[in-house]
């Protein structure tokens, strides 16, 4: 009896063995991605990258040397808009979610924002159009900053209430009975302890839209030349990246590979720093 | 440090009824108001969103009504504006994407949370995850210039030599297609679905997968019929997600799906999709009925993307709440 129970039958052997295999296969092949990914871009991007990538103006196609310090410094502003706009209100509301809020009104909040971070980003684009571009009839830095400011806020939010909610009760007690207050409490003793959680949550929340082009195709446009001013309208480097892996030419192709290349460093780079600082910090925690 | 303790300790004995005032000056009530207010202006711009999305599109409403969505021309010279091809294309994509990005993506997660060991497994879903943080327009890049002329060269003869009989295989593979885009858009979103799901494996009781297995289970049959059945509804959840994302997903597509309004049953022809016809066309539309119907797609991308988005997430609290239970 304990016999024919041991004995599993080939098929189901190999069945176990087949299906396993094959799980792993696709992990793997999903990582291989990911390699290949950034094979490619480091092959084609290092290849095409020069100093003047970073120094000049695009040059019309043909002509040696062009670059996209344009690009970059707007990309920079719009970038600059967008966490000023962003994370403020999305920290703020995080902490009301965390430190204030009842119960009702925080479900629907929470509710709201989620929904928020589920909208595509061509339909925030379209929003900051009607907002922004409409009434100031002209594409603009803000416009842009603007819509990519409106994507940072849900993921500020969930982050902030997230990070504050990991505080220990203890140490809010702690302030409390000392006699501060309760917004004396949140800014001075809570926010500082959830500090490193905080910050690599906003930065990774900055890496997520620094590569978003969409929303930036009808707000902040593009511009061949240096944008003055907040009001103009800007190249970005997500948006340049699209105009020129569009175009017919070769020489815009092997910018697009560079600004490619300096686009996913950029993004990358922030979010291995910031999730190994965040996985750094649960482990301690845990211990 | 000492000063603010002191001050904190001469407050406290005040009257109640001047406690207001003095905390509002302390600070304390304008905090609270404007944390409420922060969190009153994230519902407000949603709010604005969708009056903003409706207001704009209401000159489109006015014209087409519901035959927007079934008409099949679009052609901005005439007036004529019917949203079918941009629908049909989102919607062939996306299938396309899950249909490739489902097996891929619940593969993989069964492996990492089942097989793999925490610390490696932890360092796959890293990389994995990084996946998920690479720009849609860096995706558009390497789908123009990479994975189109492998698709054309490789994946697309065997496609017509083997399932060539089949209507969705028929016709010449130019390389901008919907295979392309469906393609490019399954490598997206299977991040999404690997991440979620493993998350929702885990929450799978340690008991379900012991007790099938000291009852004489393969590993397999562990996990095949006891812990993914327990786990379902979070998967769904998570190919929801995916779902979501692969609807509303804009220049990837763009780049590799060919931008043309047509309706085809063959993957090899190019097409357009929703999210595409809006960034393409938007800052060339002239006439507000142009933009006003571009706008309305919006709204129908919009409204699409909500409703799959609040059905992943109540898939998703179901299946963690009852892993609590």
């Amino acid at each position: 009896m304990s016999r024919m129970n041991m004995e599993i039958s080939l098929r189901r052997r190999v069945t176990n063995i087949v299906m396993l295999s094959i799980t792993g296969l696709f992990t793997l092949l999903t990582i291989t991605i990911l390699f290949c990914i950034l094979g490619y871009l480091l092959y084609h991007g290092i290849g095409s990258l020069s100093w003047s990538f970073f120094t000049n103006l695009p040059k019309p196609t043909g002509e040696a040397g062009g670059g996209m310090a344009n690009a970059i410094v707007g990309s920079g502003k719009i970038l600059l808009i967008a966490t000023v706009l962003g994370v403020p209100v999305g920290f703020l509301a995080g902490v009301y979610l965390s430190e204030y809020s009842g119960r009702t009104f925080a479900f629907v909040v929470r509710y709201v924002t989620d929904l928020l971070n589920g909208v595509p980003s061509i339909v925030i684009g379209i929003f900051a159009y009607a907002m922004v571009v409409k009434p100031m009839h002209r594409f603009s830095t803000l416009a842009g900053g603007i819509a990519l400011g409106i994507m940072m806020i849900p993921i500020a939010v969930r982050t902030t209430e997230e990070f504050l909610r990991a505080v220990p009760n203890s140490l809010r007690e702690a302030s409390l009975a000392l006699g501060a207050t309760k917004a004396t409490t949140i800014f001075t003793v809570v926010a500082p302890a959830a500090i490193q959680g905080l910050v690599s949550g906003m930065m990774l929340n900055l890496a997520r839209v620094a590569g978003e082009t969409a929303p930036l195709l009808f707000t902040a446009l593009g511009n061949m030349f240096w944008s003055r001013g907040w009001s103009q309208p800007s190249a970005s480097l997500p948006v340049m990246i699209y105009q020129y892996a569009i175009s017919p030419y070769e020489d815009y192709h092997q910018q697009a590979w560079a600004a490619g290349f300096v686009l996913l460093a950029l993004v990358l780079s922030i979010n291995v720093t910031a999730r190994l600082v965040i996985s750094g910090r649960g482990a301690t925690a845990r211990r | 440090m000492a000063a603010t303790t002191s001050t904190v300790l001469d407050r406290a004995p005040e009257p109640r009824a001047r406690g207001f005032w003095r905390r509002l000056r302390a600070g304390e009530e304008i905090a609270y108001l404007i944390a409420l207010s922060a969190a009153t202006l994230v519902l407000l711009i949603v709010g604005l969103l969708v009056y903003q999305l409706w207001i704009s599109s209401t000159l489109s409403i006015h014209a087409f009504g519901f035959s927007f969505l079934t008409g099949s021309t679009w052609d901005p010279n005439a007036g004529q504006f019917g949203a079918l091809p941009f629908i049909y294309g989102t919607c062939v994509t996306s299938a396309l994407a899950l249909l490739i990005a489902v097996p891929l993506g619940v593969g993989a997660s069964i492996f990492l949370a089942e097989l793999a060991p925490p610390n490696a497994s932890n360092v796959m879903t890293f990389l994995i995850e990084l996946l998920a943080a690479v720009p849609s327009v860096i995706y558009g890049l390497l789908g123009i210039f990479v994975l189109v002329p492998l698709i054309h060269t490789y994946l697309a003869p065997f496609l017509t030599a083997t399932f060539g009989f089949l209507p969705l295989f028929q016709g010449t593979f130019y390389g901008v297609s919907f295979l392309s885009a469906g393609i490019i858009l399954s490598i997206m979103v299977a991040p999404f679905i690997i991440s979620v799901s493993r998350e929702v494996l885990y929450a799978v009781p340690t008991d379900q997968r012991e007790a099938a297995l000291a009852l004489g289970a393969t590993k397999w049959e562990a996990t095949w019929d006891i812990v993914i059945p327990n786990a379902r509804t979070g998967i769904m959840g998570s190919i929801f997600l995916a779902l979501a994302r692969a609807l509303g997903e804009t220049m990837a597509v763009t780049m590799v799906i060919g931008n043309t309004p047509a309706i085809s049953a063959s993957l090899y022809s190019p097409g357009y999709s929703i999210a595409a016809v809006i960034a393409n066309e938007f800052t060339e539309a002239t006439g507000n009925l142009y933009l006003s119907s571009l706008i309305f797609l919006g709204l129908v991308l919009f409204g699409l993307t909500i409703v799959i988005n609040a059905v992943a997430r109540i898939l998703i609290l179901v299946t963690q709440q009852k892993g609590a239970a």
